[in-house]
């Protein structure tokens, strides 16, 4: 075992009083970061980098690492709390995290975001350990058609999900396509759909879509129906803390699907956002809980946080051994990587066995120091939901005005973010789902580009979707997931006649 | 204004670049200073971009706090068009690429080139055609041997469309004779993953965005597009450094200079002697050794075009792009 050698090795190295140190203040910023909405990763590691630059480069990427799982544990935060995702990927979470919030239950909610978290970074992290170099070659078979056909799987997932009315989500995510479609096209070089205003070149960023969907959405909802809602009565209670760990057990296979699904979605560059969502969709369909998804059912969010972080904490690894970033924290880190004088790619591992090993080290000790430290906050967090919603909404519509404004200082985006709030309500209101017109907005582009780049590459032609064994079976999994749901309905129609 | 700023103002840009040392500008930044970069954290404009604010802060060359703020939106329009709403202020500074004048004119934007003050260019970027590490082709003339034999052309990865990549790609297309699919991504790293991957023939990234892969052994160089070779530097594999790739021409495919300058710009309406603070400051900058490093680091080269040099290097390069647009239809009417 030369990795488990290599390990040793690297955990000589990471544990030392300064590493220790750097660990803890970089979870700790990076939870204040991730808590912060509008601040988030990506922005609190570049705020960071230019300290790191006279540090060795392990105990820079240390501190950065740490910050990321830091304020990844933060970002679930908001979600569950306030309806607020700081990140893409943590989206998902707020679908059962926040109604059981609000259910008076923010602890457990909190409780179980983060042990499902952990342990999902924990598998990530061992994925690493055994497997380094065969993911790596793994990623490389990833071209355009294998991307699309990863995209096409998540909103396929996503299509006739129990409860809704599959054209009801068919035209959520045909809306979000034609919003992610907004600014230059990345094939043609083209300037799309921004309807006389110069500054939507830019396209419409994600944080400023979600702040408005589902913080000023929810908002306006609330207002409408109980404008007497007080604080959610909640106890600030370590015990439930432990219990609800106690209990995660029990939602073993959920975890290792959602784990695996994860995994699988950080080593191939499909990412964290789109493992999430999948996770999510496929939880929904195959559990015996299944209609109370939305609802504030335990495995809605174990599903997503346990996939949100074994993928993001496995994207780290095409980062380091191709060069390709994962995530937009990991692209910073990158560029952290090249100034520390080192180059991300194949021979990483072999030239810089120190920093690499290190790294992989202190990802064991950042995530279980990151872990303790959330789970300790918990309380104090959820206690928060105790604070009176005539002091909780003006604030809310505060962090999400700042939050718009600071993705790139415009007032546009402000705007945008109402809208999007008065959309958001709309959608409940008419009972339309949030989340497919979300993930369109999120992987709508991406997923035109890799169609488009496919067909480039294809001339034209369909068949390089069913060119390898790899595409083939993505594709065909996709159908399924898509046709599946139209049989059952047939099936009971039949059987109701009958 | 002193006597001798308003003489020198009447003299214009070009001679404040001439006498930079003994003309004192008398403008000074009075309040925090923003850099603005048109493209996302971890690129190569953005690693420019802090660079530059690296040394500034390093040597204390003024005395305000240095703002980085990202503006990736539209391949960098956004920067673009921020800054033109920023006329007259002379604490917003944008750092871009050639695309500054070369993307108003394939894209309809709200902004164009003239609508902003030009600095400086401080250094240049280098071009390469990389092929897969296993590909049977040693020179750029078996390369383009085998692409002409082969059905339908080789595919060509690149970062953007209608960008420099591309317009390099058609480059190489016309002079060598050849089909070339240019298929586009969203940035250089990611034709590098490609074409180790195999799903591209070929790509033409600048030196740092295919440096790892080179030295991983998934994808080698074939040639430079510049007159002379690159400095000797490292060894990047166990027999190689820069210097023993081969100018294209050398290698059999006759484009003889091709760079992408990395360049920084003030807002239109700044008065000359705000001009001259910021060329004076960078040209600073380049003297320090931490700016060297950072050109080494990157494998790009040094250069410093400011003033009247740096106006007419534009309007050359101009007509060189527009010719080639206007060939391939890409020019849009305004």
């Amino acid at each position: 075992m030369d990795n488990l050698e290599a390990l040793l090795h690297g955990f000589s190295i990471a544990i030392s009083v300064q590493h220790i140190l750097l660990m803890l203040l970089g979870v700790f910023l990076g939870i204040v970061v991730g808590v912060l909405p509008g601040l988030g990763a990506p922005n609190g590691v570049s705020l960071l980098l230019p300290l790191t630059f006279g540090m060795q480069p392990v105990s820079a990427i240390i501190l950065l690492s740490s910050m990321y799982w830091g304020a990844l544990f933060g970002g679930s935060v908001t979600s569950i709390l306030f309806n607020i995702p700081g990140e893409p990927s943590s989206v998902a979470t707020t679908f059962d995290g926040y109604p059981m919030a609000r259910d008076g239950r923010p602890t457990t909610a909190l409780a179980t975001a983060f042990s499902s978290a952990a342990f999902g970074a924990f598998a990530g992290v061992v994925l690493i350990t055994v497997a380094a170099s065969w993911v790596a070659s793994v990623a490389l078979e990833f071209g355009p058609a294998e991307y699309f056909a990863v995209y096409l799987l998540a909103f396929a997932s996503f299509v006739g999900m129990g409860g809704t009315p599959p054209v009801k989500t068919l035209v959520a995510l045909a809306i979000g396509f034609a919003i992610a479609a907004i600014g230059i096209d990345t094939v043609s070089g083209s300037v799309r759909l921004t309807m006389g205003v110069d500054e939507l070149v830019k396209g419409v960023n994600f944080v400023v879509a979600v702040m408005g969907l589902f913080g000023i959405g929810e908002l306006l909802i609330a207002v409408e129906e109980e404008m007497h809602v007080r604080g959610v009565n909640s106890k600030v209670d370590w015990r439930e803390v432990f219990r609800t760990v106690g209990n995660m057990p029990k939602y073993w296979w959920t975890l290792l699907r959602s784990t695996a699904i994860g995994c699988w979605m950080g080593i191939t560059p499909g990412g964290p956002t789109a493992a999430s969502f999948m996770s999510y969709g496929i939880a929904k369909r195959f559990s015996r809980n299944g209609a109370n998804f939305g609802k504030g059912e335990p495995e809605g969010i174990i599903a997503p946080e346990a996939a949100d972080h074994s993928a993001g904490t496995s994207a780290l690894l095409p980062m380091l051994a191709l060069g390709i970033p994962g995530s937009a924290t990991a692209a910073v880190m990158m560029g952290g990587l090249m100034i520390w004088g080192l180059n991300p790619g194949p021979t990483l591992f072999v030239d810089q066995k120190d920093f690499v090993w290190g790294l992989i080290a202190s990802m064991y000790l950042g995530n279980v120091v990151a872990v303790l430290m959330v789970l300790l906050t918990v309380p104090l967090f959820a206690a928060l939901m105790r604070v009176p919603f005539f002091i909780i909404a003006p604030l809310i519509v505060v962090i999400c005005t700042v939050g718009a404004y600071s993705v790139s200082n415009s007032y546009l985006d402000v705007m945008l973010m109402m809208g999007f709030g008065v959309v958001g309500y709309l959608f409940k209101k008419v009972q339309y789902p949030i989340a497919p017109l979300v993930l369109a907005i999120v992987i709508g582009d991406k997923a035109e580009d890799a169609f488009r780049q496919a067909m480039l590459l294809s001339g034209g032609s369909l068949r390089i979707f069913y060119a390898n064994a790899l595409v083939t079976t993505l594709v065909t999994v996709a159908i399924i997931l898509l046709l599946v749901p139209l049989f059952l309905t047939m099936y009971s129609k039949v059987v109701r006649r009958s | 204004m002193s006597l001798t700023a308003r003489y020198v103002a009447a003299c214009g840009v070009s001679l404040l670049a001439l006498t930079v040392g003994q003309a004192k500008a008398d403008w000074k930044p009075t309040k925090s200073i923003e850099f603005v970069v048109t493209a996302g954290p971890g690129g190569g404009t953005d690693n420019f971009a802090r660079a530059v604010q690296n040394v500034i802060t390093k040597h204390k060359l003024i005395d305000q706090p240095i703002v980085v703020v990202n503006k990736p939106g539209g391949s960098g329009a956004e920067g673009y068009i921020y800054e033109k709403s920023q006329a007259g202020d002379p604490h917003k500074v944008v750092f871009g690429t050639s695309n500054a004048w070369q993307q108003p004119m394939v894209a309809k934007l709200a902004y164009n080139y003239t609508d902003l003050t030009p600095i400086a260019a401080m250094v240049q970027d280098e071009f390469l055609l990389w092929v897969k590490q296993d590909a049977p082709y040693k020179t750029a003339k078996d390369y383009v041997a085998a692409a002409n034999a082969k059905a339908g052309g080789f595919k060509m990865g690149g970062a953007q469309s209608k960008d420099t990549d591309e317009l390099l790609t058609r480059m190489i297309s016309k002079e060598a004779g050849i089909k070339l699919v240019y298929v586009p991504f969203k940035g250089g790293g990611e034709a590098a993953v490609q074409l180790a991957g195999g799903h591209i023939d070929s790509n033409v990234n600048n030196p740092s965005e295919s440096l790892g892969q080179w030295r991983g052994g998934t994808q080698r160089p074939l040639c430079v597009f510049n007159s002379k070779r690159l400095p000797k530097g490292d060894k990047i594999t166990a027999t190689e450094s820069w210097s023993d790739v081969p100018t294209c021409v050398e290698s059999g495919l006759n484009i003889p200079m091709f760079q992408q300058p990395r360049t920084v710009w003030l807002p239109s309406k700044v008065t000359p002697d705000q001009v001259t603070f910021y060329i004076n400051l960078m040209k600073k900058v380049q003297e320090q050794p931490e700016w060297k490093e950072y050109v080494t680091h990157t494998s790009q080269t040094s250069t410093f075009i400011a003033g009247d040099e740096f106006a007419k290097f534009i309007k050359e390069d101009v007509e060189r792009v527009h010719k080639i647009a206007s060939e391939e239809g890409w020019l849009v009417s305004k």
